[in-house]
């Protein structure tokens, strides 16, 4: 026995919701036993159930999602003289002429940064992970858990369209709008959300098992 | 052979390794030797602490959404909106979809856990679970990654910016709250809501 045992190794499976370690006696009477936890009584799965299916499915739809979040414009805004309709990429540019750059240095990390990050890095742990490779082992762990800590600040600027789409509304001196663009925006963030859910990091170490 | 209580021991989440339990100092962190996750950080802050943490957030959220967080001005004209106001505002725009996130990520389940939060730790202070104590504990695990109050801060925060070009931008209570809101969030980041699984007993048990 290996001087770090996995779960499946001592005939354990940690619950997923509660964290208890929870003989897995059922599973090696049938591998597809449906058991609750003891303790909390989710479900008990030795890997999230359909991962590699689920995730790959959420990513794409995310990805499709992501093409018109950029390329539709995002909000709209109104003046006496002009109307000008911003883009996620428009907006970072504005925000770095006439405002702060350090500001848009923040909006363009957690608007197109954190994105594609997400984009390449569940799909590079997927396809390593669905090779059983051994590549790269902890740092692949490690860009996992970025991915799931700073996934939700995505939510930025959908969250600033909006703010100012309720306070700009000075009738024909000025007003803002959104614009589809931030619908797709919002999907793109909540569907990244559950695609980095749905993946099990476990996955990642599973190559070098022989079991399963 | 052996039998361990499955309390003592821990599997890592991320790669399944498995570790016999041991008790950390303040301040220790234990590390899986395998994919380097935070297995569990010592739990410095006391059942008590924690209500009083969250009670303090549910009063700084009561305040948050009952004023207004920003008012703009332009030649006189005076414009404001509370959390609600945006809410409404984005529903009546054509982008139900946006209003409903909003709504869910930043009204009803930081509401909701700070609610189920109070509910379980007042029974917790004398080691009771309260009722309901097992589905509310496996809603908190699934509501935990779509709060996202301190998103909105700093959206707020870039709104500012941007209309501080065109406006007069006047900060209202709401922000102020917000923030406080946000440190409080910050303070139980680290707190692991699993221990209360062994900080309680069933009534009958």
């Amino acid at each position: 026995m290996n001087a770090l045992p996995r779960a499946t190794e001592l005939g354990l499976v940690g619950c997923h919701v509660c964290g208890l370690a929870c003989s897995d006696a059922p599973f090696r009477r049938d591998p597809e036993a449906r058991v609750a936890c003891p303790r909390c009584g989710s479900a008990l799965h030795r890997r999230k159930p359909a991962s590699y299916r689920r995730t790959w499915a959420l990513l794409i739809a995310a990805f499709i999602m992501y093409i018109p979040a950029n390329v539709v414009p995002i909000m709209r805004t109104a003046s006496l003289n002009e109307i000008d309709n911003n883009t996620i990429l428009s907006g970072v540019v504005e925000l770095w002429v006439k405002g702060s750059p350090d500001l848009a240095v923040i909006v363009f990390v957690a608007s197109i940064v954190v994105p594609m990050l997400k984009f390449f890095t569940l799909g590079t742990l997927l396809v390593s992970s669905q090779r059983r490779s051994d590549w790269a082992l902890p740092q692949r762990a490690r860009l996992y858990r970025l991915v799931e800590l700073i996934g939700y600040w995505s939510m930025l600027d959908v969250f600033v369209v909006s703010l100012l789409t309720a306070l700009v509304r000075f009738n024909v001196l000025s007003r803002v709008e959104p614009l589809p663009g931030v619908i797709f925006f919002g999907l793109t963030v909540v569907l990244t959300m559950l695609a980095s859910m749905s993946f099990d990091p476990r996955l990642i170490w599973d190559g070098r098992d022989t079991d399963d | 052979m052996a039998i361990i209580s499955s309390d003592a021991l821990l599997i890592c989440e991320h790669c399944d390794t498995v570790y016999r339990r041991r008790l950390l100092a303040r301040g220790e962190v234990a590390q899986c030797a395998r994919c380097h996750a935070v297995l569990e950080r010592h739990q410095g802050l006391s059942i008590n602490v924690m209500l009083a943490l969250v009670l303090t957030a549910l009063i700084m959220f009561v305040q948050a959404n009952v004023w207004p967080i920003i008012t703009l001005g332009l030649n006189g004209q005076y414009s404001d909106s509370t959390l609600w106001g945006m809410i409404i505002a984005m529903w009546r725009q054509q982008a139900q979809v946006v209003s409903v996130l909003a709504a869910f990520t930043l009204f009803f389940f930081p509401l909701l856990k700070m609610l189920t939060l109070g509910w379980l730790l007042w029974f917790a202070r004398s080691g009771r679970r309260a009722p309901g104590f097992m589905p509310m504990m496996v809603t908190l695990h699934y509501i935990g990654p779509w709060t996202m109050s301190e998103v909105f801060v700093l959206g707020a925060l870039v709104a500012i910016v941007k209309a501080h070009v065109y406006f007069d931008v006047l900060p209202d209570p709401g922000i102020y709250a917000y923030a406080v809101l946000t440190l409080l969030i910050t303070v139980f980041a680290g707190v692991d809501l699993r221990q209360l699984w062994e900080l309680t007993t069933e009534p009958n048990a």
